[in-house]
């Protein structure tokens, strides 16, 4: 999920905040009450309130972190240790695992996956709520356009396990509506589980209808924030309808669509696990072109147990994720210092 | 007087409106834009229409007809197959339930907290949980490691905490959060409860939270529905052996399997016979069904607090 709340904007004010208090005069009153400014009891309080959610972090974010090293040993768990002290304790094999993965042949397929769907996804991400956005923003009937935008939106809350049902509905090789189509029309039909040449278009598909309402609703959001009277003048200086959307819509949504881009090109090395492992049933006549970096790590991990193969691929993942995203934030920065993830 | 007061105010209303109207796209335009948004309302919707009839349909219609929207057989089997399957998809269901209750209060809980401290601009480690919370929005551990940690570490491994701990707490959530109390709590309220003697607990449970329900709302929701529709976790972390804690998503996606293991197993005490008239197919739907329509139909109704939300988390303001 894109989000760009900033903390310099928030934290801006009270800078200014400190330098007015500056100026009132604190009698000093000794090294006791220095202390307290330092770490009084409501910072005492403070800290308490915030210990659980800090210890969640210390587990489930930042243990991860270090277990990362896991790609450079060849794990062994040892019997009555546990993990950290057979972690440190397995030998140590450096890029080893690494070397194997890249001898493999899936590792270039599901990198060039990942990239070329994600390349794709952020391109029709941008273009298709964009435009069904501010086509939405020019219905006559406000009605109609807020039960299309809720219908439109429901998608986005399904899970991929519901989706995918939703599909063999349509793609099942027996029963599918698609294929009772197909026969009807004279056509032969398609074993579509079977045959990859059509997934890359399904997987297009399926995530563009799963969450264009989720774009559509963002931009609709900043497009009923733009001020009304720059239309009037506008229509005083006779512009027509497409030269508003040229000259004030998307100028004035530009911003907006370019951090959400970058932010969305920070993601690049990451795929949604659901639609390439769910929607295509886990079937491996299509790994081919339904493979991305998430789906092959979990089923180096968990299917082929192969923790060599997994924990270098998520590293890599991790390490190639971190310098887009950081990269992305960075160029968000420099081109809006308000926004940016922090 | 009151008269007066009402033409004017109608007046003001039509104003901008007849603008409004006289700076409309031409009808034609917007006929065909209504189509299209029709159409691409029915995309969204059919889909659901469609699962919703093929688990109304009889099993020999699907058998012989196939999957179709307006099936030869109207029948309520599946469902009455789901109600002696309960044992099974029952338990499910009740596990999707409680695990999305306690994760959703569990979740508020932990993000709320943190979001409130780091409201508090005076606070001395808040530059300190500020940069903890932003650290992981740029680098994570990936699956691998974290899957090492959750069974090898934290022992997480086919325990219904595996199904609520990972998902409780965001970056995000609490950034919206934060956000919320700074910039609608006035800071006056909470100083002058504090010379009041008020703690920081009391004032974050006494007027904190009841200030901020429609953040909490939005916050509740995003976390029920991420509860409610997860099947990771348990795909993940509870294997086929505790069948029994499997949420209502994960039935469903393992399905086949479980179908197969339903026959076979005893685990579940199911009567022979059940099992072997079960019209899977429409059973399957029904299961879908049973998992979708909590969300579709309360969706509707809880729709703006997910737009502010979105909208708090995206465009800031």
């Amino acid at each position: 999920m894109s989000d760009s709340v900033t903390l310099q904007d928030v934290e801006r004010p009270e800078r200014r905040k400190r330098n007015l208090s500056r100026k009132t005069p604190h009698p000093p009153t000794g090294a006791g009450s220095r202390l307290k400014k330092i770490f009084n009891i409501d910072d005492l309080e403070l800290s308490l309130i915030a210990l659980p959610t800090f210890i969640w972090y210390i587990l489930f974010a930042y243990l991860p972190m270090f277990g990362i090293i896991i790609a450079f040993v060849r794990f062994r768990p040892i019997r009555g240790a546990n993990f950290l002290v057979s972690l440190l304790r397995s030998e140590f094999v450096g890029l080893y695992n690494f070397r194997y993965l890249f001898t493999s042949p899936d590792a270039a397929i599901v990198f060039r996956n990942t990239l070329g769907y994600n390349i794709v996804f952020i391109v029709m991400g941008v273009v298709v709520p964009l435009t069904l956005a501010v086509m939405m923003s020019m219905l006559y009937s406000q009605r109609l356009a807020k039960v299309c935008q809720t219908a439109i939106f429901l998608p986005y809350f399904l899970s991929w396990v519901v989706v995918s049902y939703f599909g063999m509905a349509f793609l099942s090789v027996n029963r599918g509506l698609v294929n009772q189509i197909l026969t009807a029309v004279g056509r032969d039909p398609v074993q579509w589980y079977m045959s990859p040449q059509y997934w890359p278009y399904i997987l297009v598909g399926v995530n563009l209808w799963k969450n264009v309402g989720y774009g559509m609703v963002l931009y609709l959001a900043s497009i009923s924030n733009i001020d009304t009277t720059l239309y009037e003048a506008a229509v005083v200086d006779g512009a027509s309808k497409w030269q508003q959307v040229k000259h004030i819509t998307l100028p004035l949504l530009k911003p907006m669509v370019i951090i959400l881009f970058i932010l969305s090109v920070g993601g690049i090395f990451y795929s949604d696990f659901g639609l390439f492992y769910i929607m295509p049933r886990n079937q491996g006549a299509l790994s081919n072109v339904t493979q991305t970096i998430d789906v092959y790590v979990y089923k180096a991990l968990m299917q082929m147990n192969n923790l060599g193969f997994a924990s270098a691929a998520s590293f890599l993942q991790s390490v190639f994720g971190f310098i887009t995203i950081f990269a992305a934030n960075t160029i968000v920065k420099r081109l809006d210092p308000e926004r940016g993830l922090f | 007087m009151t008269a007066r007061k009402t033409t004017m105010m109608s007046r003001s209303r039509r104003e901008p409106d007849s603008v409004a109207r006289f700076n409309r796209v031409s009808p034609l335009v917007n006929a065909v834009f209504s189509v299209v948004f029709i159409v691409l309302a029915l995309a969204a919707t059919l889909p659901l229409v469609f699962v919703i009839t093929i688990s109304l349909s009889s099993d020999q219609s699907i058998q012989m007809y196939g999957y179709r929207f307006i099936p030869k057989e109207w029948t309520i089997d599946a469902y009455t197959y789901l109600w002696l399957l309960q044992d099974y998809v029952g338990r499910a269901f009740l596990v999707s339930v409680g695990t999305t209750v306690v994760g959703t209060a569990l979740g508020i809980l932990l993000n709320a907290t943190l979001g409130y401290v780091l409201s508090r601009r005076s606070y001395a480690l808040r530059k300190f949980f500020t940069i903890l919370i932003f650290i992981p929005m740029l680098f994570n551990g990936g699956l691998v490691a974290s899957y090492m940690i959750n069974t090898q570490l934290l022992k997480l491994g086919n325990t219904y905490w595996a199904l609520i701990l990972p998902l409780t707490t965001s970056s995000f959530f609490i950034i919206i959060l934060r956000t919320f109390f700074q910039t609608t709590i006035p800071e006056e309220v909470i100083e002058s409860a504090r010379i009041d003697g008020a703690s920081q607990f009391r004032i974050f449970s006494a007027i904190v939270l009841p200030l901020s329900l429609p953040a909490i709302a939005t916050i509740g929701l995003f976390l029920s529905f991420a509860y409610w529709n997860s099947w990771f976790p348990a795909l993940m972390y509870i294997q086929s052996t505790h069948a029994h804690m499997y949420p209502l998503q994960y039935v469903l996606m393992s399905i086949e399997r479980t179908i197969q293991d339903l026959v076979r197993n005893a685990q579940f005490m199911l009567p022979a016979e059940t099992l072997q008239g079960l019209p899977t197919e429409a059973v399957r739907m029904a299961i879908v069904v049973v998992a979708v329509l909590p969300i579709a139909l309360s969706y509707p109704f809880f729709q703006k607090y997910f737009i502010s939300g979105l909208t708090i988390g995206a465009i800031k303001g």
